[in-house]
């Protein structure tokens, strides 16, 4: 679960983590009240799950309230790069005297948490590490040892932070990792990690990822996920408990087992087709399953064809079939479907599929001439 | 031979008494495997089928001598029973539970890393096949019989899949071993390709890689340096949107890792022929093997 740049800082402010003063908002009048709080100048950020927010004008410091309103409403509801601005962050705006990046990551290949830290913060990290390597320090923590002061010294001295503030950013590293370890997050980004005139060092930025599999030792950040606020089918697959990406393209697709289904969108792709969504059913999907997921898949606009790849191991062929034929009386759909079932009971499925004789339904024995297929239909 | 599982394996099951637990545990003891054992806190004594329950790993290896153990209880005790069974002194944990978080399985492998007599494959993945041997998971043997193709996959499904088309031409497998889809597997693609290597039956590797950190790269560095056998790769997840988990919690492309083409890439350069379906996959291990 990816948090916003401000439920990220909330989580922090927990930890103690230095911040500025800042509040959230979902409408103008509520962003100006926030920024006379606050006090002039404010920050206007939009909130979204996308870096590049400044190039594309969804950072603006404003002077005065005018400018606030005017910076709200310019602000919400822009478009970045897909993502729809539908909250703002206003923050007290300081001057800075440098600019540092810290993130703690969850590195798979090492099976460590990786801390980094750098002298060159504000841009991308992969910049920095291509760019300015000598000002970039990185080490693993073992996990059954956890983070230790001296690799904080070691963090601050080798990346080169000044002097005065090695202590302020060893102790907000620690910090950073407690935040890391106690939430169970994958990712907590700074960037940049400011040091303000005053020799403050202040996190400017948050990026904070939970893991959702730990989710139910955390009750407390279940109010943090609005991953599924933009998207009316992912939020659907999500209440009828299936998995499922939407995607740009106009041909559905239902399948089971993740690797398979990942291998579906590259067949598809690859025969010339976009498909229009991710949807794994999972092992040992029920006629209801089914039913849902067809529901969810033809609730997407854009959707002309549909094709179903199924190789049957724990999930039973005829039970996809006998569900498909339940979703054809119930939705009655208007859309082609193509339908390749192969694996555990696939004898009888097709029997079934051919005696229901469903209007618009076709057969393929093959994945490949399965894709061929419902690109073509799609194209029609 | 084989590799992991074969009929030697004496089994110890963790939530044996569950639903899927009896299921899958059954159908394994039916295909052959010598399922020895149920280990459940507090239903110490009773028994599934004739296979005696025990509240403890220990108990259970103590009564038994099991040396596998099969993990089907949910994510949340799932760190827990593995951590449990490599101190009762099993040696091969197959994990089948998926959605374990993430720092548990940091925890599991991080403690697991050292004691060299222990080897966790999974979690998240469908378990251990060894046709005419035995078979310890959720994999449909029925599409498989003994051969020479050693199969090491993240995924399940297109494991049967491509698995399914070797054995419609006429292939077998000396083992499917089943690495699972999570971010931290126990074992890598790489401690597997070394056991096939050193497996007399096994005469060519397919592996099934996807999206998503860099285990399918690292194997490549392996195989070029280690591997004498022939590898075909297959990777799936060639055209998913950066950024977005695929169904796997570990099949994600974030920022410049993790993506598919550098990963078939990779193994093209040390020579695995990589197939760009499941069905080349099958065709190419055909040719090689002359089909």
């Amino acid at each position: 679960m990816d948090l916003l740049e401000y439920k990220g800082k909330h989580v922090l402010a927990r930890y103690g983590v230095a911040l500025f003063k800042g509040k959230e908002a979902s409408t103008v009048d509520e962003a100006v009240a926030a920024c006379d709080e606050i006090g002039y100048p404010v920050v206007v950020k939009a909130q979204v799950k996308i870096g590049g927010r400044g190039k594309a004008g969804g950072i603006k410091i404003a002077e005065n309230a005018d400018e606030a309103r005017e910076y709200a409403t310019n602000i919400l509801g822009m478009d970045i790069r897909g993502h729809v601005v539908h909250e703002l962050w206003l923050q007290e705006a300081t001057d800075i005297d440098s600019e540092y990046y810290a993130a703690i990551v969850f590195d798979r290949s090492a099976k460590a948490p990786l801390v980094m830290l750098s002298t060159q913060g504000g841009m991308e990290i992969e910049q920095v590490a291509a760019e300015h390597p000598e000002a970039l320090a990185t080490l693993h923590v073992d996990p059954l040892v956890g983070f230790q002061a001296y690799q904080a010294r070691r963090l601050c001295f080798e990346a080169g932070v000044e002097a005065d503030v090695v202590r302020q950013v060893g102790d907000m590293i620690a910090t950073l990792y407690e935040v890391f370890t106690k939430e169970e997050a994958t990712l907590v980004e700074i960037n940049p990690m400011v040091v303000t005139p005053a020799r403050r060092v202040v996190a400017l930025d948050a990026k904070v990822t939970l893991d959702d599999n730990s989710m139910f030792r955390h009750p407390d950040n279940a109010h943090l996920d609005d991953s599924t606020d933009a998207d009316p089918q992912e939020t659907m697959a999500k209440e009828r408990g299936l998995t499922y990406v939407k995607l740009d393209g106009d041909i559905g697709i239902f399948g089971n087992g993740a690797g398979l289904v990942m291998s579906t969108l590259d067949v598809v792709a690859a025969a010339g087709g976009a498909p229009a969504n991710f949807l794994d059913a999972g092992g040992g999907a029920k006629a209801e399953a089914i039913v849902a997921s067809v529901e969810v898949i033809l609730s997407n606009p854009n959707v002309k064809a549909v094709l179903f790849n199924v190789f049957g191991g724990i999930t039973r062929c005829d039970e996809v079939a006998r569900g498909l034929i339940e979703a054809y009386g119930i939705l009655q759909p208007t859309v082609p479907f193509v339908v390749r079932l192969d694996g555990t009971n696939d004898v009888e499925a097709r029997k079934l599929l051919a005696d229901a004789a469903l209007p618009n339904v076709f057969a393929e024995k093959t994945m490949d001439g399965a894709a061929a297929r419902v690109v073509e239909l799609a194209k029609s | 031979m084989s590799i992991l599982v074969d009929e030697n394996t004496r089994l110890a099951v963790s939530g044996l008494t569950g639903r899927e637990g009896t299921y899958h545990a059954m159908n394994n003891r039916r295909y052959g495997t010598n399922v020895v054992a149920g280990v459940t806190p507090g239903k110490g004594g009773q028994d599934v089928e004739g296979v005696p329950v025990f509240n403890t790993f220990r108990e259970a290896v103590a009564a038994t001598d099991a040396n596998t153990a099969m993990i089907f209880v949910p994510p949340r005790f799932a760190a827990d029973s593995i951590l449990e069974a490599e101190d009762a002194g099993i040696a091969t944990i197959i994990a089948i539970t998926e959605g374990i978080p993430a720092h548990d399985e940091l925890l599991v492998y991080n403690v697991l890393k050292s004691n060299p007599d222990v080897r966790l494959i999974g979690p998240n993945c469908p378990g251990i096949l060894s046709p005419g041997k035995a078979n310890v998971g959720i994999i449909p043997a029925a599409f498989f019989k003994p051969g020479n193709v050693g199969v090491v996959s993240r995924s399940g499904t297109l494991t049967y899949q491509m698995g399914n088309e070797l054995a419609q031409s006429g292939f077998g497998n000396s083992s499917i071993v089943g690495i699972g889809g999570d971010p931290v597997p126990g074992s890598s693609f790489v401690d597997i390709i070394a056991l096939f290597e050193a497996d007399p039956e096994t005469e060519l590797i397919v592996m099934s890689g996807e999206i998503g950190g860099s285990a399918e790269e690292e194997a490549a560095a392996y195989i070029a340096e280690h591997v004498s056998k022939p590898v075909v790769g297959y990777i799936a997840g060639l055209t998913a949107p950066p950024g977005k988990t695929m169904g796997h919690a570990g099949a994600i492309v974030s920022g410049s890792s993790g993506g598919g083409q550098a990963k078939i890439d990779a193994l093209e350069a040390v020579g695995v022929r990589v197939g760009r379906t499941p069905t080349q996959v099958a065709e190419i291990a055909m040719e090689i093997l002359g089909g």
